[in-house]
């Protein structure tokens, strides 16, 4: 099964709504509820990671027996050291986006710690790729 | 101890959300950093915090806290005010500073 969100660079109004999309699709599909936990935490900082960084991208979750596949592309000024980006605490937002508590530097730690493989590459001035595999 | 023993003990105002006042509470979190909350919170823990916009629901709405409490007598947005009433997720405020309201809320529970 595909599912595809789209989701808008700089609308924070929206942040969040393709993440509760696929928590509600997770769930009915009877996905173990810790598993969907999980990939909700990584999702949302993921999709929040668009919103505040890029200006436009999908997430297209695909879901077998074996995994839960997720890939959010987006158009955007991508990342110049992703390594650095890892970095709990090392944050390029701006300081409308941290007055509101994001920016924290913890949104890819937090991806990290709640799939079972995360890879994410990118392009400077193209944009991002982030895979996040949860197994079954 | 459910929603509507806090709002009563603590003295809380109730701003929106109200069918979710019998939410079971079974403990709490407080940080303003929603990366933190959304990392660390649980269901059905309450939520202290002083941010107001609307995102604090779609994190409560995604953790499925059981309610939300805004110190020192910040009210919430009015795009807060209304996803909070199609979830069933209270916003409830207080005007006690975050380490007094976090504090009390602590002696409540643990009590």
């Amino acid at each position: 099964m595909e599912f595809v969100y789209e989701v808008e660079g700089g609308d924070f109004t929206k942040a969040g709504n393709a993440s509760s999309a696929v928590k509600k699709t997770l769930k009915q599909l009877n996905v173990n509820p810790k598993v969907v936990k999980r990939i909700v935490v990584a999702l949302y900082e993921a999709e929040v990671n668009i919103v505040a960084h890029a200006y436009n991208g999908t997430i297209k979750v695909t879901i077998n027996s074996e995994h839960i596949h997720i890939v959010l592309d987006d158009k955007g000024p991508g990342i110049p050291d992703i390594d650095l980006a890892m970095q709990e605490g090392y944050s390029t937002a701006s300081s409308k986006v941290r007055e509101m508590g994001f920016g924290a530097g913890m949104g890819l730690p937090n991806m990290k710690k709640n799939v079972d493989e995360l890879n994410v590459s990118s392009e400077v001035d193209k944009g991002t790729t982030v895979e996040m595999i949860t197994y079954l | 101890m459910k929603v509507c023993d806090l709002v009563e003990k603590l003295n809380l105002k109730v701003f929106c959300g109200e069918q979710g006042i019998n939410n079971e509470v079974v403990g709490a979190y407080t940080s303003d950093l929603l990366s933190d909350v959304m990392g660390n919170v649980d269901e059905g823990q309450v939520w202290i915090t002083l941010q107001t916009h609307r995102n604090i629901m779609a994190i409560a709405s995604l953790k499925e806290v059981a309610a939300i409490i805004l110190v020192k007598g910040y009210k919430p947005e009015k795009a807060a005010i209304e996803q909070s009433n199609e979830e069933g997720i209270p916003i409830l405020g207080t005007d006690m500073e975050t380490f007094e309201a976090s504090g009390t809320l602590f002696q409540l529970l643990n009590g």
